[in-house]
């Protein structure tokens, strides 16, 4: 067991024991937490095994130079565009995003599109912004696809230089 | 519905992937299994602690401490429970629906709506998996920032503040 999954074990204890005392104080706090950790953490076992079938699928399937033509280093700015529309049709949070851009950038995509995608997963899903104009308007969404969609693409390119320069690799320890 | 898209779709690609050739799609399965497991323990850190979050803070608490407050000190701590809850987006904007109701302005229900998708100090367990802690960290300030400034722009926009 490495120094990171110590640490993680310990946190998970503690949390663990912090909800047993809730349980002996307010049995109804405890059993309220119960039930959203079981419904919470069976959504995600139910999507994630599902994301990594088609990840680990895409990987063997879709050849390298094929994403690195459209997505690596002389992809150019129509790189962007594909990882946005990407980003915007991706389905559930950030958890399911991640291992997507760990396997683009597997499959030589470059860190600035890598980011971009990131941002643009958590920025413009498109069931989540069906969401947001039906409750908030339309002028909400546009002006926040607007400020921050070119902020993204921008603070993902310099992330993308600068992580660069200093050798920084994108791993699935 | 989007889960039954979601396995259709995988179920349609491995059935495809398993006719035209056996031996890839059993070396796929098998990373994606391998995969999956390394991602259990930081995914089970996730799920406890925003269920122990959520059970301590309610819509009724957000929407308590956002209503009877000056708007810059409303937005700052929208931006803060944005940034430290993980909710889906059906409960999020109907949440954003009430507040606006209850005449919360555009520019604190953006502060939390922006944060809430795109800064998650709870998923940082996960995120460091992959981008590692250092850029874990970094990639949630900056989007931290670009939420507050997309919120201050949407409250400049509907003459919120600076009119």
């Amino acid at each position: 067991m490495n120094k990171k999954n110590i640490i993680m074990t310990i946190l998970l204890s503690i949390m663990i024991l912090l909800i047993i005392v809730l349980y002996v104080f307010s049995p109804e706090t405890g059993e309220k937490i119960g039930n959203a950790f079981s419904t919470n953490i069976l959504t995600m076992l139910k999507i994630l095994p599902l994301v990594f079938i088609l990840i680990a699928l895409f990987e063997v399937w879709v050849k390298k130079e094929k994403v690195e033509k459209h997505l690596g280093e002389k992809g150019g700015l129509r790189s962007f565009l594909w990882v946005v529309i990407l980003g915007g049709t991706t389905i559930g949070p950030m958890i399911v995003a991640l291992p997507v851009a760990a396997s683009l950038y597997r499959k030589g995509a470059r860190l600035s599109v890598i980011f971009t995608y990131l941002g643009a997963a958590a920025v413009c899903r498109i069931p989540m912004t069906i969401f947001e104009t039906s409750y908030l308007g339309v002028k909400f969404t546009i002006i926040r696809y607007s400020v921050a969609l070119p902020l993204i693409i921008v603070s993902s390119v310099i992330m993308g230089r600068i992580l660069n320069r200093s050798g920084y690799k994108i791993q699935e320890e | 519905m989007e889960f039954t898209i979601l396995l259709a779709v995988t179920a349609i690609s491995l059935i495809i992937s398993l006719i035209s050739d056996r031996k890839k799609t059993e070396k796929a399965l098998l990373m994606a299994m391998k995969r999956f497991r390394k991602l259990l323990l930081p995914l089970l850190l996730m799920v406890l602690s925003m269920t122990i979050i959520l059970a301590f803070i309610s819509p009724e608490l957000i929407s308590n401490n956002l209503t009877e407050q000056k708007t810059g000190i409303a937005a700052l701590t929208a931006a803060l429970f944005g940034s430290i809850m993980l909710i889906p987006g059906f409960i999020a904007f109907p949440l954003g629906g009430i507040l606006r109701n209850s005449g919360v302005p555009y520019i604190v229900i953006g502060a939390f709506t922006s944060t809430l998708m795109m800064v998650g100090i709870v998923t940082i367990p996960v995120e460091r998996q992959y981008l590692g802690l250092k850029v874990a960290i970094v990639r949630n300030i900056i989007y931290l920032g670009i939420a507050l400034l997309t919120a201050l722009v949407t409250g400049i926009a509907y003459g919120e503040i600076f009119v």
